[in-house]
């Protein structure tokens, strides 16, 4: 997928007088941020199951390879492929070579993030295949031609109208208007396709070690039609998506469905082991797992390790104030939000993406949802340190940063400062205690009036009162 | 009790920058809050700023140089307390992580990180002070600021503190804990985005029908005040300190002197 | 392909500064088992079970023997006037299905309306059902046809996972291909969050209880 991120503050304006994606982000935090209010509230044992997957997550982490080579060994056993692939590149290549193997002509493909990072569609319809995005909310994109703009929920800045115009425009008329019209029209279109299909794409939520069955997790069932129906299942996964037993599964499961759209439960979890069996009357002849390292092992090493704690819920974008005020497309690649402002630097480049970890309050709101405890805050405070270091911060702002730790650190040159500024601002703001325009200070004065200081600064006063200490 | 710091403890406040140069009654209201509540109070004229905005904006370098300045000028006292969540969660939490490298001044940086509280949070749970004696007759609402809220719990203090004032009824807006869009350097480099979020939050507030909007942390606050300003909404903003202190008679932030009530 | 299988699992140990583990340390994490919490339940397993499959639009009805379920199953078809045609998994072949229909016992073509499978488990903690892949439960039953019938001995449920995980390892074969939890009826909010019955999947979900 094209990389955009550059162009971050011109889209997020954009996105600032969008109407329609500001009605649908209005109707996001509505949505699931109540709902996973009530339902975190509903479990007693939330905050601790956060701790709990939070410690798990890191014991897999230290153990890696361990885990990585027992899943593989499982999946092995139960007769399926796992195939290693060090980058995106690697991994659309042993994708294509399995579609071309099997002269694969339908792809249809369950939700995947993981296909986005590696650009899989684009590869694949360039061979000539045709790529069916099966998730409702992804097939709605795949109309539009545009990225994901949520990780749940993909098509999140989409109206009904628009949707209505992409059908109308892709499955012929008459045009349907309401949801359940909609929703009818895609299952039939989907459907055909489902049973046509020769390989069926899906991610993996979790790859248990000890079975070797990747997890998937939905509420349409369109993953389980995708990979039941198809002639080849392929599963695409991160390497560190690996838990040890079932019982581990549970405990991410448990916390899943309640950060990501704030449900007890999704409908549908499947774990899938190996190809069809001798005996079975449906499932795939092929099963397949990619597993996909592109920047991983490298983030593994060092401060940014929590990161990879990440189980893709979404709970940070959605509560995030900046993800709510410009979407998804903004952040200009495939994960958006605070857990895409991290990765995407670190996968993708710093200097690519200058903006992501800057454009950020440092609320810390992300931080107190994420289900495994990420410290999100200060990993985007650690990337920001990491580009001040590599000089990719502007000159001006490391100018401004000099300048001001030059008189910090002088508290006789710096409250000299503090008296001068506080004269001449109280001094223009006099009549009505506050300045609509500063010099210097146009970013703050377009939007908002400088409230004008009283003349004397509160050491100043302090000190002429009670003298200095 | 021969130790004379047991009965009066010596508090050194901490200054923060925009409280120093744009709004002393928020210190001065610190002080009268503390000397009431039994406190010595000193303010060391060796501080300057806490080093935050060099933290945030990825010069660690030029922040532990202020956090040195910082522990050097306060650690000689029993307690630090400021009128920020925001500048003391950078004292208790990251100052400790900043030299989480060098042994020596990560002791120093954990011993004033223990010792240093946000002034409000400070009253209530440390000396216990549970009311205070101020008046104002208004319908206030409050934002709760997010490195205080999230970093030290600052949720129930100030609200409790409040619920003593005398005339002050509180309506509690939606989405009180969502960020203002002020963010330190976030609100000039990237002031639409900035600007969105504080409009989010006036929505809710002026929701309220409160004529007072309240806060813990000054920047927050002329985030919220200067908007509310350019908007022409008939809305005061105080710090909660000042309300506490019985000094919210004069002007609200960014309201012009004969504004008074 | 055994190239990058090497590079990464090398960059791994590099990341975490150690060679590959030792026997002895692969043992004891083949060993490990964590033990975590699970939200505790003061109510009736079964009780909940229906609260809980209810609480997403799924239905559920009660029998009291195996005997009884054909005729809840047409109940089912009759409500909503569907055809007299199911596809029922061989576990419940040697059931006396009305002479009218037509059944059989294979994976669910495309056209198929109604299914009727049985329950591994059935899981108080949620409200869903365990379905284990097999000749006798077919995976497209669960998925293809508008509506779907589970019949769920009520010996079979269970209060969590974890005790569902264990019926799976005592399974003859082990882990089933596709083991599928379902706790009700697919759905979509996918257009304005809008919650929508019947993605792709079942439109309805019928839970019989059996005893
Ligand atoms: S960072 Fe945390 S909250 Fe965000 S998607 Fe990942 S797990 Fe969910």
């Amino acid at each position: 997928m094209e990389m955009r991120s550059a162009e971050f503050k011109t889209r997020s304006v954009f996105a600032i007088h969008d109407g329609g994606l500001q009605k649908a982000m209005g109707m996001l935090r509505d949505g699931f941020v109540a709902k996973r209010t009530v339902q975190a509230a509903e479990l007693p044992e939330f905050e601790q199951l956060r701790e709990e997957a939070k410690n798990l997550k890191n014991h897999i982490l230290d153990n890696l390879d361990h885990y990585l080579e027992r899943y593989e060994a499982a999946v092995t056993a139960a007769g399926g492929q796992v195939h290693w692939a060090r980058d995106a590149a690697e991994a659309r290549e042993i994708i294509l070579g399995i579609c071309h193997r099997v002269g694969a002509k339908i792809v249809t493909k369950g939700k995947s993030m993981v296909s986005e990072e590696i650009g899989l569609n684009e590869a694949l319809i360039e061979k000539g295949m045709e790529v069916v995005e099966t998730d409702l909310g992804e097939y709605i994109i795949q109309l539009a031609d545009e990225p994901p703009s949520h990780i749940i929920a993909p098509a999140v800045h989409k109206t009904k109208d628009q949707v209505s115009d992409l059908f109308e425009e892709a499955h012929g008329g008459p045009r349907k208007t309401t949801v359940p019209d909609l929703v009818n029209e895609a299952r039939q279109v989907l459907r055909e396709k489902y049973f046509k299909a020769d390989v069926g794409i899906t991610g993996g939520n979790y790859l248990v070690a000890e079975t070797g069955s990747s997890v998937i997790v939905t509420n349409e069932g369109n993953g389980d039609l995708t990979q039941t129906l198809a002639r080849v299942h392929i599963v695409t996964s991160g390497i560190e998506r690996v838990v040890p037993r079932l019982e581990d599964v549970t405990l991410f499961l448990r916390l899943l469905a309640r950060s990501a759209t704030g449900q007890e439960t999704e409908t549908y979890t499947t774990f899938s082991t190996g190809p069809r069996r001798p005996d079975d009357l449906d499932g795939p002849q092929e099963y397949h797992v990619v597993l996909v390292d592109n920047g991983r092992s490298k983030m593994l090493a060092g401060r940014f390790r929590d990161m990879l704690r990440c189980i893709r819920c979404g709970a940070c974008m959605n509560h995030c104030p900046v993800y709510g005020s410009i979407g998804g497309h903004a952040y200009g690649w495939v994960y958006p939000g605070p857990m895409g402002s991290v990765l995407t630097p670190l996968i993708k480049g710093l200097d690519n993406a200058y903006d992501l970890p800057n454009a950020c309050t440092l609320n810390g709101r992300c931080g107190s949802v994420c289900p495994v405890k990420i410290p999100l805050p200060d990993l985007l405070r650690e990337l920001r340190h990491l580009q001040h270091k590599q000089k990719i911060t502007p000159s001006l702002q490391r100018h401004a940063l000099s300048v001001w730790r030059f008189a910090a650190t002088r508290p006789g040159l710096y409250h000299f400062g503090e008296r001068i500024a506080a004269r001449i601002l109280a001094f223009a703001g006099r009549k009505k205690g506050r300045l609509r325009k500063a010099p210097l200070a146009s970013a703050w004065t377009d939007s908002r009036d400088l409230p004008a200081p009283s003349g004397r600064t509160f050491l100043e006063q302090w000190q002429s009162q009670r003298g200095k200490s | 009790m021969n130790d004379p710091s047991k009965r009066r403890p010596r508090v050194g406040l901490f200054a923060t920058c925009l409280m120093n140069v744009f709004r002393p009654n928020i210190g001065f209201s610190a002080v009268k809050l503390l000397e009431d509540a039994g406190c010595t109070v000193e303010v060391p004229a060796q501080q300057t700023c806490c080093g935050q905005p060099g933290y945030n904006s990825g010069d660690f370098d030029a922040a532990q140089a202020l956090a040195r300045q910082v522990i050097a000028a306060f650690e000689g006292f029993d307690y630090v307390v400021g009128p920020s969540g925001s500048c003391m969660a950078t004292i208790r939490y990251d100052y400790p992580e900043m030299f989480a490298d060098d042994p020596d001044w990560r002791t120093r940086a954990q011993s004033l990180a223990g010792k240093s509280f946000e002034l409000l949070s400070f009253l209530h749970d440390e000396l216990g002070v549970d009311r205070v004696g101020a008046r104002l007759k208004t319908k206030a609402t409050y934002h709760d600021s997010c490195s205080g809220l999230r970093s030290l719990g600052i949720k129930g203090q100030p609200r409790a503190l409040l619920a003593t004032v005398e005339g002050l009824k509180l309506k509690e807006m939606q989405d009180t804990e969502v960020c203002c869009g002020f963010g330190g350097t976030f609100c000039v480099k990237y002031p639409e985005i900035s600007e969105k979020m504080v409009d989010d939050k006036i929505r809710n507030l002026l929701a309220t029908g409160a004529d007072t909007l309240l806060g813990g942390d000054l920047g927050c606050l002329m985030n919220i005040a200067g908007r509310l300003k350019r908007i022409n909404a008939p809305v005061k903003v105080f710090h909660t300190a000042e309300v506490l202190a019985g000094m919210a008679d004069g002007p609200g932030i960014g309201d012009a002197p004969q504004e008074t009530r | 392909m055994s190239q990058a299988r090497d590079t990464i699992l090398g960059a791994v140990r590099e990341a975490l500064r150690r060679g590959p583990p030792d026997n002895a340390t692969r043992a004891s994490l083949d060993e490990k088992r964590f033990d975590h919490t699970r939200p505790s339940q003061d109510d009736d397993p079964v009780e909940r079970f229906i609260r809980k499959f209810e609480s997403r639009a799924g239905t559920v009805g009660r029998v009291a023997t195996l005997g009884d379920v054909p005729a809840e199953v047409d109940q089912h078809r009759a409500r909503f006037d569907l055809p007299k045609r199911a596809a029922v998994g061989n576990a419940l072949k040697a059931l006396d299905w009305p002479s009218d229909w037509t059944v059989h016992h294979g994976a669910a073509p495309i056209e198929e309306t109604l299914s009727v499978s049985l329950a591994s488990a059935g899981i108080a903690e949620t409200g869903s059902v365990l379905l284990a892949s097999g000749p006798d439960s077919p995976t497209t039953h669960n998925f293809v046809p508008d509506d779907q019938v589970v019949v769920l001995p009520v010996e079979h449920i269970v209060r969590w996972f974890e005790e569902a995980w264990d019926r799976l390892r005592q399974r003859e074969g082990g882990m089933p291909r596709a083991t599928n939890i379902v706790s009700g009826p697919s759905r979509t909010a996918d257009v304005e969050q809008t919650v929508q019955l019947g993605a792709h999947g079942p439109r309805r979900v019928h839970v019989i209880l059996v005893g």
